[in-house]
């Protein structure tokens, strides 16, 4: 084995950094992902869920009262927040549990942030009878009570890690654990665009439909591309999904927009590429937030789903060579855009998908009239209401 | 020939298994990484294995992982960890081998790791998230050095996979006992033997086992398949307790397996 046998490498990025015993499993996964991908009736089940479990597609929906209050570009957000379970993560977690399945794997062990991959890995297993097992920061469990009650109530095992920093980060490591302790029956459902080669390029698969049919839905409602697509970035799932089928197209401007917690100034954010740092963490070379040391440093962010010190390699990539642009935005910043979104269109945004609301706050007005910005409403708010409570006070006039 | 190599050549052409104890330095505070490394010379190890504690250590098990937050409060790194070494490099009369992830080297320079681990003592390193594919990020600053990168073998390594890992590992090969992470098991699978007669026709390299060996059972289990065992969450364990009889009896037990 030499530097020619290193693979899932988008640049500089990426790559397969695990313990040994993980890496005939990686191989069996890419294989099995492989001929599963050209395999049509792979996809028709898959196209079938979607359908008619999911709810897809998802509207692509003008916000005309968002449009008219930004005064600028013409905004359509991607409702993904009408996926079942709220969020755009079933898309990968029902790919994956059906991939599981054809490799004939009964068990699925998942991290989770927020909750909403845990949920919709919970939900996928009970649909496809599959035991489920989640790790979860113990911090995470006490910010994100509902969903760790929803998952138990789907039949899933959620465990509290306590290590660490008690987060997401901690919450990979156990996954990554249990995996390498239980590989012989179970699969590790990664939530986001990273992890060790293939996982980024699977979950980026599963995640492109959120693109494919942004770009379907743009030519049929506009006849054209939109000059500027925004997500938010925590590990970039939805980002990379909405991303992915643009990045030929030239002329469509992109924005993933990072968590600035308090402010990059302080130490209390979580925007790994603003930061600039490059390392090795959970399997991927990537931009890293660490220490002189080498060591990781805990992420901030209000938003539970993008407090992870890292980002996935594809992003680094595209941000290396400048097809998308990584700005960023601060928890405040982001409870306006909650609040934003509430009072224009009705609609209440996770604090994920508020980093991208904010940002096209600040974006609209460089645009004309008649240009069009596309923003990936990555998840429903109903899980934030107990934050949003503590962060804003309980009476809003 | 690799200094490592020849510290278990020597114990095997003496009659005896070689003996590798895992510490984690700096739990206890560095200050207690000099008497500890010295007290296992004095009782006969072939040569010692010194973690470096690491903020996400993925592949340890409990034992190990706690050691090194432990170890983490005192403010222990790699740079620190390197620097007491060298502080009492003459004393040093064992080859010792550093267990590192990766990012702490990265973060350090290869190059400058590379030359400052050699002049600490260290002739090997072994860094658990770093598969063999990838390793040319740090091994051309090892290579410069002499400093050996030792290469993990699990149970779930393909045989094309044994084989070339069995080739690329330098000092000895670090045969991995159990599917998993470090700590104490148990009872040991079955296959076990079948898979280390595998692993001797592939290469004459010695090959030490490691992972969940908690017992002088253990020890003369294992030892009988091959060149020596490295013991890591029970020292790790007896460290924490004083308990240097427990150490002693897994290495007087390196001297009674039965060929």
């Amino acid at each position: 084995m030499t530097a020619t046998d290193k693979k899932g490498y988008y640049g500089r990025f990426g790559g397969q950094f695990v313990p040994e015993t993980l890496m005939t499993a990686l191989q069996e996964l890419e294989d099995a992902y492989e001929v599963a991908k050209n395999d049509d009736a792979f996809q028709e089940e898959l196209a079938y869920y979607l359908r008619e479990y999911v709810g897809r597609a998802t509207p692509l929906y003008y916000a005309e009262g968002l449009t008219k209050e930004l005064g600028g570009a013409k905004i359509y957000l991607k409702r993904e927040d009408l996926n079942h379970t709220g969020a755009h993560k079933i898309n990968n977690a029902i790919g994956q549990a059906l991939l599981a399945k054809r490799m004939g794997k009964k068990k699925i062990v998942a991290e989770t942030g927020a909750g909403q991959h845990g949920v919709a890995t919970a939900t996928a297993c009970a649909l496809l009878n599959l035991e489920c097992v989640v790790f979860m920061g113990a911090e995470d469990v006490r910010r994100q009570q509902l969903n760790v009650f929803r998952m138990e109530l789907l039949g899933t095992k959620v465990v509290p890690v306590e290590k660490g920093s008690a987060t997401l980060k901690d919450a990979v490591n156990e996954a990554l654990r249990y995996w390498v302790t239980h590989i012989d029956d179970t699969h590790y459902i990664l939530g986001s665009a990273l992890g060790p080669h293939p996982f980024p390029l699977i979950v980026r698969d599963f995640q492109r439909i959120i693109g494919d049919e942004t770009k379907a839905q743009m030519l049929e409602k506009e006849n054209r591309l939109p000059n500027a697509v925004v997500a938010c970035i925590g590990g970039g799932s939805n980002a990379i999904g909405m991303f992915y089928p643009f990045v030929d197209d030239a002329e469509v401007a992109m924005y993933g927009v990072e968590a600035a917690g308090h402010g990059v100034d302080t130490n209390k954010h979580a925007a790994a590429i603003h930061d600039g740092k490059i390392g090795v963490l959970h399997g991927a070379l990537m931009y890293l937030m660490q220490d002189d040391n080498g060591f990781i440093q805990e992420a901030h962010s209000i938003s539970a789903g993008l407090d992870y010190p890292g980002v996935g390699p594809e992003h680094c990539y595209l941000a290396d060579i400048g097809r998308v642009q990584y700005p960023h935005i601060t928890d405040a910043e982001a409870l306006e855009g909650v609040k934003l979104l509430c009072k224009t269109e009705g609609i209440l945004p996770a604090l994920e998908s508020a980093h991208a609301i904010a940002y096209v706050s600040k974006l609209a007005k460089q645009y004309k009239e008649d240009d069009i910005i596309v923003v990936c409403l990555s998840g429903r708010g109903d899980k934030d209401v107990h934050t949003l409570i503590d962060a804003l006070g309980g009476s809003q006039s | 020939m690799s200094t490592l190599t020849a510290a278990i050549e020597s114990v095997q052409a003496a009659g005896n298994k070689a003996f590798v104890p895992y510490i984690m330095a700096g739990d206890g505070g560095l200050q207690t990484l000099r008497p500890t490394i010295l007290r296992l010379q004095q009782i006969g190890v072939t040569a010692i294995e010194v973690g470096i504690p690491f903020t996400d250590p993925v592949a340890d098990g409990p034992t190990i992982e706690e050691a090194g937050y432990r170890a983490l409060k005192h403010g222990v790194t790699l740079r620190t960890v390197l620097a007491e070494l060298a502080s009492f490099r003459d004393d040093i009369t064992v080859p010792l081998v550093a267990m590192t992830y990766l990012n702490p080297i990265l973060a350090y320079g290869a190059e400058a790791f590379a030359k400052d681990a050699k002049a600490a003592g260290i002739e090997g390193i072994i860094v658990p998230d770093m598969p063999l594919e990838e390793s040319d990020i740090i091994h051309g600053a090892l290579r410069n050095e002499q400093v050996d990168l030792i290469q993990l073998v699990s149970l779930t390594s393909s045989p094309e996979r044994i084989a070339k890992l069995t080739a690329a590992s330098e000092g000895f090969v670090y045969a991995v006992t159990v599917n998993g992470i470090t700590g104490a098991r148990q009872a040991f699978q079955d296959e076990l033997e079948q898979h280390f007669k595998q692993l001797a026709t592939y290469t004459k390299t010695p090959i030490l086992a490691g992972f969940g060996i908690s017992t002088p059972e253990h020890v003369q289990t294992l030892g009988a398949m091959s060149s020596g065992v490295i013991v890591g969450s029970k020292i790790v364990d007896a460290l924490t307790r004083d308990d240097w009889a427990s150490i002693e009896a897994l290495v007087a037990a390196t001297k009674t397996v039965q060929q």
